[in-house]
């Protein structure tokens, strides 16, 4: 429920504060994200930079970094992600206490990056975990980060807590080691393939009135 | 200082009767039977003391495109020779690098290659020799395919055990990643 603001302001003015149930608690946990610990190449340099006190994600109610899963929110995936370590990856995931969020930093998460023709690389980790914001960059800057980590909490925001203890991720299938790569190659519940773009049809029926 | 590569190499000549070694920009190259003879020379004998074994490492040659040697014979050249050159390039050849150092006289670095055949490259290994070569060659056979006669513990080292091929190779196709299933 949204509380009209100009009310909510003219009464601050008096000295009367009202807010709703959902708007205390997102803004509690909006603002105590807790990270994982978890570093996997370059991008984890500017993930560290960015929790020193130059950038100071402490601002952001996120400089807790949590070396256990079980204590995290977030989970930055800061680097390139190779197959090999691909299974660990969604392991921690599925470790992690629930509501929990995951922030693809940097091209190499995202899509392998430069990498992506490599035989070692996977290709995003979009393809075996649902990832909530992207932040795109080679690496990114620590302010990039910063702005991921606000649109992270944007959308905490407008979510409500009912939403949110409702949303169950569950476990997420752990892929092996084949004989070229993971088995599977993805898992087609989180990600499909890009389809080729479909010519835009000029001259499709009308939908019947 | 180490003299130049000439007098390196008749120094190593007189002291390995019937070892073949020709230079080849800049490194030494030699046979592969030779291999454990001119490594025990370089480390053991006082005036090399080559003891570190800085690199060690596999370059991938593929048998000559067809396009490419039949240029020659195409500008007016006579087709005999090249047709005799492709019989050895076509098969393709692994080259392995040593790079040797030596920590007590400082001085280095010496190059030697050899060159394998690329259907079965086999030589024998120089772990023995400088126990640092350990992971290298590990490395080498993982992504290269090198077998190394004599490593105590012959295995890949960075792909799992389950993988197939060999993916520093030039001819190695990774897998399509956006296709669930092998098409094949």
């Amino acid at each position: 429920m949204a509380i009209d603001e100009g009310l909510q302001s003219e009464l601050k003015k008096h000295g009367v504060y009202v807010t709703t149930w959902d708007q205390l608690v997102n803004w509690g946990r909006s603002n105590s994200i807790w990270p994982l610990q978890f570093g996997l190449a370059c991008c984890a340099i500017e993930m560290i930079a960015t929790a020193a006190s130059r950038y100071d994600i402490a601002r952001f109610g996120s400089e807790i970094f949590r070396a256990s899963p079980r204590q995290a929110d977030l989970m930055i995936v800061a680097g390139t992600v190779t197959k090999k370590m691909t299974p660990q990856v969604v392991r921690l995931y599925n470790q992690m206490a629930e509501p929990k969020y995951v922030i693809s930093m940097g091209a190499c998460a995202t899509s392998g990056g430069p990498f992506h023709t490599g035989y070692n690389v996977l290709k995003g980790i979009d393809r075996f975990i649902p990832v909530d914001v992207y932040i795109p960059g080679c690496p990114p800057t620590p302010q990039a980060l910063l702005e991921g980590l606000m649109k992270l909490q944007q959308q905490i925001k407008s979510r409500s807590m009912g939403q949110e203890v409702n949303k169950k991720q569950g476990e997420y299938p752990i892929p092996a080691f084949g004989a070229s790569g993971l088995e599977p190659r993805y898992n087609p519940e989180v990600w499909q393939p890009p389809q080729p773009a479909s010519i835009p049809m000029t001259s499709t029926t009308p939908p019947a009135s | 200082m180490l003299p130049p590569l000439e007098e390196l190499k008749t120094a190593l000549e007189e002291l390995l009767p019937g070892v073949a070694i020709t230079i080849d920009d800049g490194s030494f190259l030699i046979g592969a039977s030779d291999l454990t003879a001119v490594c025990r020379c370089l480390k053991d004998t006082e005036r090399f003391h080559l003891d570190y074994l800085a690199n060690l490492t596999a370059i991938d040659y593929l048998p000559d495109l067809p396009a490419l040697s039949a240029v020659p014979s195409g500008t007016g050249q006579a087709g005999a020779p090249s047709s005799n050159q492709t019989g050895a390039a076509q098969a393709g050849r692994i080259e392995l690098v040593y790079h040797l150092y030596s920590m007590a006289k400082k001085h280095g670095p010496v190059t030697l290659k050899v060159k394998l055949p690329r259907g079965n490259p086999t030589v024998v290994s120089v772990t023995p020799i400088w126990r640092g070569a350990e992971f290298q060659e590990r490395e080498a056979y993982d992504l290269y395919g090198v077998t190394f006669t004599g490593h105590p513990d012959l295995r890949r080292i960075l792909m799992w055990d389950g993988f197939s091929g060999y993916p520093m190779r030039k001819d190695y196709v990774p897998e399509d990643q956006d296709t669930l299933e092998h098409s094949v």
